[in-house]
């Protein structure tokens, strides 16, 4: 099983509030191969962006085995943890969260140099990553100062800039218009056939889950189904 | 080498000059202790450097013998009228005590000095040839008299210079006469400048003569007023001390239940009392003002509490892009650690300069040194670190997934 770069077994995650456990993942098994584009669906709550921090590495399950690229990264340090995220994978979060204090060429280097990527060749790397996003001479505007689309396009050039094998995606047009939604959709895809990027998304907009080939929809913590068919409404 | 520490500088500087009122209201405290550090350190220094100045300007390694209350006869009579001091005296100590290396018998006088019809009320001293090693004074023009001058009685005199400038203004009072109580004597010597002592006298209103020809011809006695003794070196002055007290009670025939009829001043153990007193009430004040850094670093701390929770969204983009708890810590106690440092650096600046202010309003002197500096910095940077550590390490603690989702 060369092909797969992600694989659950078992995955179940437990949350307390007070006295009260909740099970917000239970028994998820899931293989997902290189390069492919998932979207993730089901309604408020039913564990959606608890199984995108686990698979994003934010997050270690309460249960179960999970193996990234072959390796089983369920029992990992947070440190450990902070090494993978920072190499293998990008986030695109509904809320953009880029670092208002920095400049957009800034927040994009960030990974860099965490990666301890020295200034000049992270800036150069930076300038390139921006490129492919189509945002021109931003460089040194702060994110308040751009519109929610570039902010986004910013957002998936920090993803890709240190050339992570996956892109996880949560709600990424949550809080844009259909137009820019689509045009962000667009560079997702882009990103994924061009680059062979793994890429993870969540949603519950039929529309915005139709740009990937395979569909997966949660309910009430479980997978209750896993195709590559054209999707039904629901 | 993990995330380059001048970016972690510069976001720190980012962050301050963003908020330039807080930072600064932050480090007040900071600023406060600093400056009261630099300022009280720098009254200290100046204290110290006064005395040590006035332990120089008094002697080499000097005692000074007073005359004590005789028993004899049953009547105490006033301080320094008695007469169990003499000239011999002085003498025998020079000539028997080893630890002694230079004695001066002294009388002392007010008297009106005459030159050409110009007329100085001023001080006249009757003393030893050694006056000038004893008292670490030399003369600037002519000469002192020598040992056979005092032991002639020979009407010389030298003169000081603010006596010598009120009678004779701009002229070399050199070899001209001058009149004391009507006696001519022979001006043979020119004091150079001593400046005013610790009580605030001016040394330099002064005309030295034999003590020999003060008692014959001025004073009419027959004792002496002080003797100024020099011990061989500063370490050997409680000796000398002793030596003389054995020796004056032997001369003076005092049986051992009877208490010493002279007083010995030892102004180097004085000096050296004085310093180390002057010192503690330095140590006093910096350690007061070292508690008001400490209040500072308190409010460094608060904000800092502050800032980590504001920034917790910011914590944690940084987290889900890959920075390590310790990536989080060190950026959060430079952050601390630089905004403390800039507080010591304004401080130190404004520590500097109520010194100077002090220096210039007041009678006190004031020295501003390397030392004080260079403890305040390391002092700021360790509050900074100190103080900044808790809400760093509450930042590294952080849960990435919570910290994302805090708005
Ligand atoms: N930190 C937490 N503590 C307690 N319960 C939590 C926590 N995070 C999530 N949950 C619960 O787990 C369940 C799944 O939450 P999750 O955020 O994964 O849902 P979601 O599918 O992403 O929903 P939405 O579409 O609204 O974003 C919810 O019932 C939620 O209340
Ligand atoms: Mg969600």
């Amino acid at each position: 099983m060369d092909n797969t770069i992600i694989k659950l077994e078992n995955i179940g995650m437990v949350y307390k509030t007070g006295d009260v456990y909740y099970e917000a993942l239970k028994d998820i098994n899931l293989d997902i191969p290189k390069g492919e584009f998932v979207s993730i669906m089901g309604a408020s709550g039913s564990g959606k962006s608890t199984l995108m921090n686990i698979l994003g590495c934010l997050d270690k399950p309460a249960s179960g085995r999970y193996y990234l690229e072959g390796r089983d990264v369920s029992k990992l340090s947070m440190n450990e943890l902070a090494d993978i995220r920072n190499k293998t994978i990008g986030f695109v979060f509904q809320g953009f969260n880029l670092i208002q204090r920095l400049s957009v060429i800034e927040n994009i280097e960030l990974p860099l140099y965490y990666a301890g990527i020295g200034q000049e060749e992270a800036k150069q790397m930076a300038e390139e990553a921006l490129e492919l996003v189509d945002v021109t001479g931003k460089n040194s505007s702060f994110p308040n100062q751009i519109s929610g689309g570039e902010q986004q396009r910013i957002a998936i050039a920090r993803a890709i800039v240190n050339n992570a094998s996956i892109i996880m995606a949560d709600e990424p047009t949550g809080n844009l218009d259909s137009v820019r939604s689509h045009d962000i959709m667009n560079f997702l895809k882009k990103t994924n056939e061009e680059r062979g990027v793994t890429i993870i998304l969540v949603t519950h907009e039929t529309d915005i889950a139709s740009y990937s080939k395979r569909h997966i929809t949660l309910k009430d913590g479980r997978i209750i189904k896993s195709d590559l068919e054209a999707l039904t409404s629901q | 080498m993990k995330f380059p520490f001048l970016l972690d500088l510069k976001s720190a500087f980012k962050t301050f000059t963003r908020n330039k009122i807080r930072s600064f209201l932050t480090t007040l405290g900071i600023i406060i202790g600093v400056a009261s550090v630099i300022a009280t350190i720098s009254i200290g220094q100046g204290a110290s450097a006064e005395i040590q100045n006035t332990i120089n300007s008094m002697g080499s390694n000097m005692l000074v013998i007073l005359p004590g209350t005789t028993a004899l006869g049953g009547v105490r009579t006033g301080f320094g009228t008695v007469s169990t001091l003499t000239l011999n005296d002085a003498k025998a100590i020079r000539k028997d005590c080893p630890a002694v290396k230079a004695s001066a018998a002294n009388i002392r006088m007010g008297e009106q000095v005459i030159w050409r019809g110009n007329n100085w009320g001023t001080t006249v001293v009757g003393t030893g040839s050694e006056f000038t090693y004893i008292r670490k004074w030399p003369v600037a023009k002519g000469t002192f008299f020598d040992r056979q001058q005092v032991g002639s009685a020979a009407n010389v005199a030298v003169i000081g210079q603010t006596a010598a400038s009120e009678l004779f203004g701009l002229i070399n009072p050199v070899g001209h006469i001058i009149l004391i109580k009507h006696i001519p004597f022979k001006v043979i010597g020119l004091l150079s400048r001593k400046g005013f002592n610790a009580f605030g006298q001016d040394e330099d209103d002064i005309v030295v003569i034999p003590v020999t020809t003060m008692m014959q011809k001025i004073a009419g006695i027959t004792w002496v007023n002080t003797i100024f003794v020099s011990a061989v070196s500063s370490t050997d002055t409680t000796l000398a001390e002793n030596q003389i007290t054995a020796l004056l009670r032997q001369r003076h025939r005092t049986q051992p239940h009877q208490p010493n009829d002279f007083y010995i001043r030892n102004l180097t153990e004085i000096a050296q009392t004085a310093n180390t007193s002057s010192t503690t009430f330095t140590i006093l004040l910096a350690a007061i003002a070292a508690v008001s850094l400490l209040v500072g670093g308190i409010g460094i701390m608060n904000i800092m509490l502050v800032s980590v929770t504001e920034r917790t969204k910011e914590i944690g983009i940084r987290m889900a892009v890959g920075a390590t708890k310790k990536d989080i810590l060190k950026q959060f106690l430079i952050e601390s650690a630089i905004l403390s440092l800039f507080g010591g650096i304004i401080g130190i600046i404004a520590g500097a300069g109520i010194s100077g202010l002090i220096s210039t309003l007041t009678p006190l002197k004031t020295i501003v040194t390397v030392e004080p500096i260079l403890i305040s910095i390391i002092f700021s940077l360790c509050v900074g670190i100190f103080f900044g550590f808790y809400p760093a390490y509450k930042a590294s603690q952080m849960n990435p997934v919570e910290a994302l989702r805090y708005e």
